[in-house]
């Protein structure tokens, strides 16, 4: 089994329920985020658009995570997810500075890495991950990708996918439907002082008054 | 700006979560430094002992020599650990090592040589000569991979293009012989012979020269090669903090050293050499830094 996720982003209208769900599920404390919908904008007014692209842990088949981790807090579990052990993480943050995609996070209440993991927690007992449940356009597709007969293999199918920065060579298990360019390269949209729906993020303070 | 939009499109990023900010820091910028020092005056000092074999002033540099690599490596420590957001968890390390990460290889084989380190001061100590003597290779030996390891992890840091291998690796070594050399050179200032201090300022300078040509190489082509290692040098070469604090590394490392060392060696006169040592490892500090901060300004998302 090596389970995936697929994000049909013809789909995705950028509510961010997936966003909120995972917040409350993992309770991921404030200015930190295994999961956000990230929004760029394109074209010259009165001719733009506004495309959402969730960004999550990729789950990756070869992890640079879990290769850097000293300490094997991040491993992988059977069904392929990129587990993290918060205690036995050391906090030296050389996932945060291998990860491609910038999927984790030092967690400033318990000074340990995290990210997403599929909610593995819910997973084991048979539920799908948080974000799948709480998006009402079903744009979320989770399962199997080692069952031809799944939901997300067929989706693979029979749509043209995409992954984020396939050249790492880290072969992700997380897929886009209709993601391009923009959404997907980070350096191919630009980013303006200023510009952001949210400016002011309140960053919390690490315990023990780490940098 | 470090993006490169297409202008076509007029993409602008109007939500994402900000940038984690700067991860590793100064701390992790002491630790190279430190441990350069620290791996360096192994290194160079092992050849100036086995060089100058009958001279007694070399010689004598037999203590102050593991001393100051014994404090340079326990700076390098003390700063590693400083920076883990879980730093009593340390011990972890050797209870779950993970093998495939440079910083688990690294941290046992630097708590081997510190373990040899001290028998050698232990044997100085106590005059006997031939123990330090014959444990010196194998502290040399595991040296090697205590300064390369660093190169490792930045290897293995999959999100920073900028830091390559084998490049890295031979910055890494590069950096432990011109701070090693520096530091020899400033310890023996009154007491080595113009032959011996030749000896130092040539791998000082030849270290300095190949490292500027090394880093000019990845300026100069560096993002003719890769789109993100183009992105990031802009942040150097637009100008601002770190395009400054780049070129003054670069000066002062490297070019300042190189210079002096050309003049002394061909004038035979060696009274620059505590300038060009000072200036190397001040200078080498900042050009760590600057090579460590300007990837992590790179949005990865
Ligand atoms: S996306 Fe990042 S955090 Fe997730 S498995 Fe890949 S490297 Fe690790
Ligand atoms: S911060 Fe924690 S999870 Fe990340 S590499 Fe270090 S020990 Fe592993």
């Amino acid at each position: 089994m090596k389970l995936g996720f697929l994000v049909d982003l013809n789909l995705c209208m950028g509510c961010k329920g997936c966003e909120v769900a995972c917040k409350v599920e993992n309770e991921v404390p404030i200015s930190s985020w295994r999961l956000r919908v990230k929004y760029v904008d394109v074209g010259v007014f009165p001719d733009t658009k506004r495309t959402f692209t969730p960004l999550r842990c990729n789950h990756c088949e070869d992890a640079p995570c879990e290769r850097i981790c000293p300490v094997s807090a991040l491993h992988y579990l059977d069904n392929g997810i990129v587990n993290i052990d918060k205690d036995r993480c050391i906090g030296c943050a050389g996932c945060i500075m291998a990860c491609p995609y910038g999927a984790i996070y030092m967690d400033p209440e318990t000074n340990t890495a995290d990210k997403c993991t599929y909610c593995a927690h819910r997973v084991s007992s048979g539920l799908m991950p948080s974000c799948v449940v709480a998006c009402p356009v079903e744009a979320n597709i989770f399962g199997d990708t080692e069952d031809v007969t799944s939901g997300i293999s067929q989706y693979i199918m029979s749509h043209n996918i995409k992954v984020r920065k396939p050249e790492k060579g880290t072969f992700p298990k997380h897929y886009y439907v209709g993601g391009g360019e923009i959404n997907l390269n980070p350096l191919a949209s630009v980013r303006k002082e200023g510009h952001q729906l949210f400016n002011n993020i309140t960053h919390l303070k690490f315990i023990g008054g780490h940098h | 700006m470090i993006e490169h939009s297409i202008p076509a499109t007029q993409a602008v990023v109007t939500l994402d979560v900000a940038l984690p900010g700067i991860v590793w820091g100064w701390i992790i910028t002491m630790n190279m430094w430190a441990k350069s020092i620290g791996t360096g005056v192994l290194f160079v000092g092992f050849y100036l002992l086995k060089k100058y074999h009958s001279d007694e002033k070399i010689q004598a540099i037999k203590m102050p020599l593991v001393m100051i690599s014994i404090i340079f490596i326990h700076i390098f420590l003390l700063f590693t650990v400083l920076d883990l957001h879980q730093m009593f968890r340390f011990w972890h390390i050797f209870f779950y090592p993970h093998w495939t990460s440079a910083i688990t290889v690294g941290a046992w084989i630097v708590t081997i040589l510190v373990g040899v380190l001290f028998i050698m001061a232990g044997a100085k100590y106590f005059n006997r000569d031939s123990i330090y003597d014959s444990f010196f290779p194998l502290a040399v030996i595991l040296a090697i991979p205590v300064t390369l390891y660093t190169a490792g992890i930045m290897a293995e840091s999959t999100a920073r293009e900028l830091w390559q291998m084998p490049t890295e690796m031979v910055q890494m070594t590069l950096s432990a012989t011109l701070v090693g050399s520096a530091t020899l050179l400033l310890i023996g200032n009154n007491s080595f012979s113009d032959e011996a201090k030749r000896d130092l300022a040539i791998v000082m300078g030849l270290s300095a020269f190949v490292a500027f040509l090394l880093y000019m190489g990845e300026y100069i082509f560096g993002s003719m090669k890769a789109e993100e290692v183009g992105a990031v040098l802009q942040a150097v070469k637009e100008g601002g903090a770190y395009s400054s604090m780049f070129w003054v590394g670069q000066t002062l490392a490297y070019l300042v050293p190189a210079f002096l060392v050309f003049l002394s060696v061909t004038n035979k006169s060696y009274g620059t050499m505590p300038l060009a040592s000072v200036s190397a490892l001040a200078g080498l500090w900042l050009v760590k830094h600057v090579w460590l901060i300007i990837p992590q300004l790179l949005p990865m998302s």
